[in-house]
């Protein structure tokens, strides 16, 4: 046990790819924490998907033993955070666990998004802030550009500023030297009764849920009895430790340390992220603040594209939800689609995860309808109820109110790129805030507009209406009423469910010419003309027809090429594979979601 | 039996057989190859039906050809009122030739007609005029041929709606004994693939299909019956060679590239000329690429081949199961396919590919009771 004024607890904040799983691999290294032959690339990062898409998806802690040109020998907590708007309350639990920041920029890139949506959620978490600017060894650095642009964020001295190369070593014993000095150690008394905070956790296949705990108050020993106060599961603490980054069992933690925390627990649904772990005989009276249950923002259905693999399908979405308690799943049937399941995710990042995981970890073939959000709708003398699929949404012309949740964005942008997001915010009901000119280069721009305008297509046209310079961040800002439709798509006069969406009155005819216009082009030609139409309700804002398929036949098959002629053939069945039967109308599935993903 | 003849006087855009342009000077080594693969190859006959294709067989000095066909019938035996066939391009075609042929023993020729406007005929890289096919026929029936075939080739860009008309009524005028009428179609690796890739004009296969109605209802209105998606002919005047492959029948193929299909086994020759030519002159087969054709495999082909044919195909389990599948009902329902009797047939032959697939997607059947093809199938 280390004395606590010689413990020092901080994480490494940054916006996506400025480098913090490479800084974290230098610390570790630089403290000896990892040997050599161990080493290699991020050795946070573990699930190999986190690897190759270079973003942090779970939050870790690794100590390092750290002796320090003062000759006294520090334990360094560094508490790993993801980088990603999606799990924002992830990383907000992070910094709740430390005392200090490290706020890294790349030095080319500049202040973004992320960097200050974290540099304010560290700020407001009262942590000491330590700026940093990145990859100094570019020959296309800016770093003083960068750290003025860091000043203006966190209100500090340029000169205060770090300069290192992470991925050359230079100036990280620098930076090493100041979280010691300046990061304050741990308050708290190991006296009074537990208080712990569940700042992330995972499940193992032997282990079953391990947590990751920093202690606030009093201390946790093996065998203790403890109680989760936000599901009130009691357990006994079966092992207790640390990680370097192996797991090292100890017999107790106490208040201000960081650790792991195993009770034997199944369901990571009973042991949540942002809970307090307290003593079930001497437990504390208040909880720590800032706990909330995970809420899902983004809705779509998952349906396995052959039918035979539903419960293929479940087993793998509940493997998943094992390590990932933010992820819901209910089952869903789709008169289009069969048997599937509705999930909820914390953003579209995490739905593509998800995804990505279930068809490469599970080899499943997968039709995912496009995204959509959570409304409210109350229908006259009823309770308001949560619709989040738009096939459950009630038809045009009943009476209601509907209510749609909104986000606070927060863009930034080089200036000469601001005209072109405002009118992408505008487009999208924006409604925008003030700006605030970080330096000459990059301009802050706030904006509320509702989550359902974000869930389409809207990185990518950011992105490429700014030619990759605008980043984006956002936390949920509440629900308000809206004048929404449900658009419909019938097939052969029959309305598909998984075509529907809720969209805004205003925007329901672009809307439904938009997506007639693009299921034609998608929907192969059939047997017999298919009329596709767009309606509210009973009225049909829009129609096109397929044609029928008139020709379908090779010109010649004589001796010479029956088995050249018989591959072709089943070349082109195996295609037919991939489409999904609606009626008797073949459709392909990525029409499901191409069809939603342009908009204007 | 089908034999290869390789050689052409240039490739044509569209065209993906094994051919050679400009390499006439190996016409006699390459006679003389097929001869030995003649006579190395096992019993069998006598035959019914000889088609020499290509290539342009008639690019061969006829000589050459009557030494080929000779070996054939002391090898294997002609039939006496056999179909002996070969394909010829009008610009090679005189009479001198055309009689010589029919004293040698053949009966029938296909001319590579395939349009009768010269736009068209110079979009397709062919080398002869109208006025040429027209010359081309009349010497084919002066010599005495029993049966003459022109091949026509349907919806290239170029060709108008007036202009496809125009190329049928000619065809028809000349009287022919068969017609062929092929929609143009871009073969993988073909120069007009790659045009086409580069941004060329692919052909319409919506114009293809009211060329193809039209063909079918200026043939019927002469006299000529389509008994196959893409041939006509009049009575007693078909394919017999290619009736047999549709019918799951065996058959032997001589030369490069040549396919052949005997004993529920169908292999591949050899496709390179030189390397074809080279392995024979060795003593050694050039057969390559043995496919056993057996059990549920046999029986779908059957139905495949089979349903190109306008009399349908016996059913079978293949048809039956396909009658009865998901796909097969809306085949039904769609008029793609009808039964009469116990025959599969396709109503609505411009989609038979369609009917295909859902064959092919069958699920398979433990092959009992299906043995190997043997003889004449359905
Ligand atoms: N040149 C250079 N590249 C760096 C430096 N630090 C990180 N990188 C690279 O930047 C990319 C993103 O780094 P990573 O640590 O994964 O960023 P994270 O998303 O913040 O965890 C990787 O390709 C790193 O190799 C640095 O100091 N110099
Ligand atoms: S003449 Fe016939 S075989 Fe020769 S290249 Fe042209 S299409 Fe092919
Ligand atoms: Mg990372």
């Amino acid at each position: 046990m280390a004395s606590r004024s010689l413990i020092r607890n901080f994480c490494i904040i940054a916006h996506i790819d400025h480098g913090k799983s490479t800084l974290a691999d230098r610390l570790l290294e630089s403290a000896g924490a990892v040997s050599q032959r161990d080493m290699r690339e991020q050795v946070l990062d573990t699930m190999d998907l986190e690897r190759e898409r270079g973003i942090t998806i779970k939050a870790q802690a690794v100590r390092l033993d750290y002796e320090a040109s003062d000759r006294r020998s520090y334990v360094l907590n560094l508490i790993d955070t993801p980088g990603h708007v999606d799990f924002s309350y992830e990383v907000s639990r992070s910094l709740a666990a430390c005392e200090g920041a490290v706020l890294l920029v790349d030095a080319n890139q500049g202040v973004q998004a992320q960097t200050v949506a974290n540099a304010y959620l560290a700020v407001e978490a009262g942590l000491e802030i330590i700026p940093v600017v990145n990859k100094i060894d570019l020959p296309s650095a800016e770093p003083e550009r960068a750290a003025e642009e860091l000043a203006r964020v966190v209100g500090g001295d340029p000169a205060d500023t770090i300069f290192i190369s992470a991925k050359t070593g230079e100036g990280v014993d620098e930076l090493t030297e100041r979280i010691v000095d300046v990061v304050p150690p741990p308050a708290g008394d190991e006296d009074l009764p537990l208080s712990a905070l569940i700042f992330d956790s995972y499940y193992d296949l032997y282990r079953g849920v391990v947590c990751y705990v920093r202690v606030m108050e009093g201390s946790i020993s093996v065998g203790e009895r403890v109680m989760f106060m936000a599901t009130g599961e009691r357990r006994d603490v079966a092992e207790i430790g640390v990680l370097t980054p192996d797991s090292v069992p100890v017999g107790t933690l106490v208040a201000g340390e960081v650790g792991y925390l195993i009770t034997g627990a199944k369901e990571i649904d009973r042991v949540r992220v942002g809970d307090t772990v307290t003593s079930a005989h001497r437990p504390t009276v208040v909880p720590l603040r800032g706990y909330t249950d995970p809420r899902p923002m983004v809705f779509a259905g998952i349906f396995p594209t052959d039918g035979d693999e539903y419960p293929r399908l479940r087993e793998a979405l509940e493997k998943l939800q094992l390590n990932d308690a933010s992820l819901q799943i209910a089952p869903e049937f789709s008169q289009a689609l069969g048997f599937g399941f509705r999930c909820g995710f914390l953003g579209l990042l995490h739905m593509e995860i998800v995804r990505e995981r279930l068809e490469r970890e599970y080899d499943l073939d997968l039709v995912t309808t496009s995204p959509s959000v959570a409304y409210r709708v109350t229908l006259p003398g009823d309770e308001p109820v949560e619709v989040r699929s738009p096939a459950d949404f009630p038809a045009a012309g009943r009476e209601m109110v509907v209510e749609e949740p909104w986000i606070k964005a927060l863009v930034l942008v080089p200036p000469e790129h601001l005209g072109a997001v405002m009118e992408i915010l505008t487009s999208r009901r924006g409604e925008l805030g003030p700006l605030n000119y970080l330096g000459t280069e990059r301009v802050e721009l706030t904006c509320r507009l509702p989550l359902a305008e974000v869930v389409f297509d809207f990185y990518d046209r950011l992105k490429s209406k700014t030619r990759g310079f605008a980043s984006l961040d956002y936390e949920p800002d509440g629900y308000q009423p809206s004048d929404l439709v449900k658009v419909d798509l019938l097939l052969n006069g029959s309305a598909v469910d998984a075509f529907s969406a809720v969209v805004h009155r205003p925007q329901a005819y672009a809307y439904g010419r938009e997506m007639v216009t693009r299921l034609k082009d998608l929907i192969p030609r059939q047997l017999f003309d298919v009329p596709i139409q767009a309606a509210i309700g009973s009225r049909v804002i829009s129609r096109e027809t397929i044609r029928a398929k008139r020709k379908d036949v090779l010109a010649k098959c004589y001796g010479g090429d029956v088995t050249r002629k018989k591959k072709l053939l089943a070349r082109q069945k195996e295609g037919k594979r991939r489409m999904k039967m609606v009626g008797s109308v073949e459709v392909p599935s990525e029409a499901f979601v191409a069809a939603l993903r342009v908009r204007d | 039996m089908y034999l290869h003849i390789p050689f052409c006087e240039e490739v044509c855009p569209y065209c993906d057989f094994a051919v050679v342009a400009g390499r006439d000077q190996l016409a006699s080594r390459y006679g003389e190859a097929l001869v030995a693969e003649i006579r190395a190859a096992t019993a069998w006959g006598p035959l019914d039906a000889v088609n020499f294709g290509g290539g342009t067989p008639s690019r061969m000095p006829a000589g050459l050809l009557e030494r080929i066909l000779q070996e054939l019938s002391s090898r294997f035996g002609i039939r006496k009122g056999a179909e002996v066939s070969l394909e010829a391009n009008p610009e090679d075609w005189t009479l001198q030739k055309a009689e010589s042929l029919v004293a040698a023993g053949f009966n029938r020729v296909s001319l590579g007609a395939q349009s009768f406007d010269a736009e068209v005929l110079s979009y397709l890289g062919r080398r002869h005029t109208p006025a040429e096919i027209v010359g081309a026929v009349t010497a084919a029936r002066r010599a005495g041929f029993d049966s003459v075939n022109l091949d026509l080739i349907m919806g290239s860009p170029p060709e108008s709606a007036s202009s496809w008309s125009e190329t049928l009524r000619r065809a028809l005028e000349t009287n022919p004994d068969h017609l062929s009428t092929y929609a143009l179609t871009v073969e993988p690796g073909t120069v007009l693939w790659k045009n086409v890739r580069a941004g060329a004009c692919s052909p319409d296969p919506d114009r293809q299909a009211e060329c193809w109605e039209e063909a079918d209802r200026e043939c019927a209105r002469t006299g000529l019956v389509r008994y196959e998606v893409s041939n006509a002919a009049r009575p007693g005047h078909h394919c017999r060679y290619n009736l047999s492959v549709w019918g799951q029948g065996e058959y032997l193929g001589f030369g490069n590239g040549a396919h052949s299909f005997r004993d529920g086994r169908r292999w591949e020759n050899l496709r390179g000329l030189e390397r074809y030519m080279d392995t024979v002159e060795a003593g050694r087969s050039p057969n390559r690429r043995f496919e056993l054709i057996e059990g549920w495999a046999a029986e779908t082909e059957r139905v495949l081949l089979g349903i190109r044919r306008r009399a349908g195909v016996r059913s079978g389990r293949a048809g039956e199961a396909l009658w009865k599948s998901p796909r097969g009902r809306e085949l039904r329902r769609a008029g793609v396919i009808g039964l009469h009797g116990d025959r599969l047939v396709v109503e609505r032959p411009l989609l038979t590919d369609e009917v295909s697939r859902a064959i092919l997607a069958l699920p398979q059947q433990e092959s009992a009771g299906l043995g190997k093809v043997s003889g004449l199938g359905g």
